[in-house]
């Protein structure tokens, strides 16, 4: 299991991480190595077996839908980078 | 609700005296949980003395080990004078369970007005405007919080070395990593820099660093504590829980922070037994498990010894051995780095400089400024984990992947409760190697997460495991047992460690490193010496 350069490229524009050529080619060689310790799952035969996201038979817990106090805003705001009418301030959204 | 059912804790202990407990040098640093609290409810120590030692500890040894990210002595020493106020009042034993006692917190746990960095310099300067449920907790147990502990960076890493501010040493030699991630939390317990401390552990971030450190370091199941304002790493793997020299302190501690908390969906509406109750029954009759799979080819001769031996010593005292079958666990490796990379590449989405953290702000267009923030704040590990998470979830991959790593998680699983159906707990090494030295496995992330193999299974079927000191290595270099419960039985666990500790003073030895700041000590110290032989406290 190779990943290319354009592999993680391609993975590195969809995390957003601005991953570096020089980055590049390392995380590209790491990861493959990471992803060759699978291939033994691979063989694995899961036929009939249904995956489990979580350990314990907890599902859809329920609480009574009441307004409890939150925290004040300027409280939230407080380690905005950038704030501005009791907003977080953004940068713009530019078309490229 | 931590604060019932500890007054038969003191009736437990004789009367020993101060100079008994803590040896002629008066290190209070060398007290455990319990002791500290016996002394305390009956004022032959103030809380602020304890603090002042501790902090003094911290002064002293911090620039070998450098356990903390950040250290809060003032807010320390205030917390302190409260506590003995309340342990001055006409009721000493009825002040609740952990008043006085100095922790340490791993720094992902969110503490109100004090920065929480989750060990990476993305949150650098966040001030939480709110407590974590286990801070709180803890808080109206009346501890003292000395400091939040180094961490590598959002947990990911098994030395500490991945922290985006400074590695922490293992106090046993400075020349090698404590573990990790909790590394800095088991090094400051192992250094005497905290009486307990609070880590988490999503593949063994409490167990092996406890056992690289020589201190008990408790991984909870999964629902038994609340993860509310703990910073996320793998939302279906990561538990909160103790360190502590001996086990009765983490003992003392999950009782102050378990239980449902309608701020964690997850957590289980399930009873929290008083444990300390409990923890003195012995293991007569005990059905303990040993799965041969997990001694596997990579081990070190004298951790294997060790662990052995251990074994042997809980038969000794009544414990019958059987071997057990967990085949599927040498896919636990493979299985937890699909699940946990996929589920923090989720978690780890909401660093994007807007609502608090780093931010680029030169840059003036959103996505180039999110490229550029998470760039520059995210170490290391966690890009290339966010990368094979989402490798793992895209298009074309899942599949393969994730779906397939969730399929044989459940086969993990099964194996697990096949074998407690004819054993009470599960005995294994934790780390099939000592601590290794700095820089080994920093540029080799699969030699890194090997580091985990024995723990890893536990945390992706969701059950307790315990970590206690069982020995040294040929070079003085601590080794771990790790004792595996059935899902909510903590309580056995609590009890079996409890009574191998009682017959070994493995738990008892210090590390030299205190040592070294006396030198007329020298040639005392190390690993033969007991916590009583040796003062921490400078003759000053």
């Amino acid at each position: 299991m190779n990943l290319t350069p354009e592999d993680v490229d391609h993975v590195a524009t969809l995390t957003r991480l601005g991953i570096t050529a020089e980055d590049r080619s390392r995380f590209a060689e790491q990861l493959s190595g990471v992803l060759e310790h699978f291939r033994a799952l691979q063989a694995l035969d899961t036929t009939g077996i249904s995956p489990t996201a979580q350990v314990f038979d907890l599902h859809s817990v329920m609480r009574d839908d009441v307004a409890r106090p939150s925290l004040p805003r300027e409280q939230v705001l407080a380690n905005a980078p950038r704030q501005e009418d009791g907003f977080f301030r953004v940068q713009a959204v530019l078309e490229t | 609700m931590g604060a019932t059912g500890q007054p038969a804790g003191q009736t437990r202990h004789m009367h020993v005296t101060r100079e008994h407990l803590v040896g002629i040098s008066g290190d209070l640093t060398a007290l455990t949980a319990p002791e500290a609290r016996d002394l305390l409810v009956r004022r032959q120590i103030s809380a602020t003395e304890l603090t002042h030692a501790v902090l003094g500890q911290i002064e002293r040894t911090e620039t070998q080990v450098r356990s903390f990210i950040t250290v809060t002595a003032a807010e320390a020493l205030a917390q302190a004078r409260a506590a003995d106020v309340a342990l001055g009042g006409s009721d000493p034993g009825a002040t609740p369970p952990l008043t006085g006692i100095p922790v340490a917190l791993k720094d992902l746990f969110c503490t109100t007005g004090v920065q929480t960095t989750a060990g990476s310099r993305i949150l650098e300067g966040f001030i939480p405007p709110y407590d974590a449920t286990v801070v709180a907790r803890l808080r109206a147990a009346g501890a003292v919080f000395v400091g939040k502990a180094n961490m590598d960076e959002f947990a990911m890493g098994s030395s500490t070395e991945n922290s985006g501010y400074h590695p922490t040493h293992n106090p046993w030699d400075v020349s090698r990593v404590p573990g990790g991630s909790s590394g800095g939390s088991a090094a400051a317990v192992s250094a005497g820099q905290a009486i307990v401390s609070l880590g988490t552990d999503t593949g063994g971030s409490i167990r092996q660093p406890a056992s690289l450190c020589s201190v008990t370091g408790l991984k909870p199941t999964y629902g038994r504590v609340s993860r509310y304002g703990v910073v996320a790493f793998a939302s279906s793997l990561d538990q909160v829980g103790p360190f502590s020299i001996g086990v009765e302190g983490s003992a003392m501690v999950l009782q102050a922070i378990a239980g449902a908390d309608p701020m964690d969906a997850t957590t289980a509406p399930v009873a929290v037994p008083d444990y300390r109750a409990t923890i003195r029954d012995g293991v007569k009759g005990l059905r303990i498990g040993v799965p041969a799979e997990y001694f596997t080819a990579g081990m070190e001769p004298d951790v294997e010894r060790l662990v052995r031996e251990a074994i042997q010593t809980l038969q000794g005292l009544g414990a019958t051995i059987h071997p057990v079958s967990l085949q599927y666990s040498e896919h636990g490796l493979a299985t937890y780095y699909i699940i946990a990379p996929a589920e923090a590449s989720s978690n780890l989405s909401r660093y994007n400089g807007i609502k608090y953290g780093l931010a680029a702000l030169d840059e003036v267009d959103m996505t180039r400024a999110m490229d550029a923030t998470r760039q520059r704040g995210f170490g290391n590990e966690p890009k290339r984990r966010i990368m094979l998470g989402t490798y793992a979830l895209s298009s074309g991959y899942y599949d393969a992947y994730y779906r397939k790593a969730q399929q044989v998680r459940t086969l993990i699983k099964a194996d697990f409760d096949n074998a407690f159906t004819s054993v009470d707990v599960i005995a294994s090494p934790v780390s099939p190697t000592v601590a290794f030295k700095m820089g080994a496995r920093i540029d080799d992330p699969l030699a890194m997460y090997l580091s985990d193999v024995c723990t890893i299974p536990v945390n992706v079927a969701g059950l307790p495991g315990i970590s206690i000191p069982c020995g040294f290595d040929h070079q003085g270099l601590p080794v771990g047992l790790q004792l595996i419960g059935k899902a909510f039985d903590e309580a056995t666990l609590f009890r079996a460690a409890f009574a191998y500790e009682e017959v070994t003073s493995f738990h008892r030895q210090r590390p030299a490193l205190a040592s070294e700041a006396h030198m007329n000590q020298a040639g005392r110290g190390g690993v033969g010496a007991s916590a009583s032989d040796q003062s921490l406290v400078p003759h000053a």
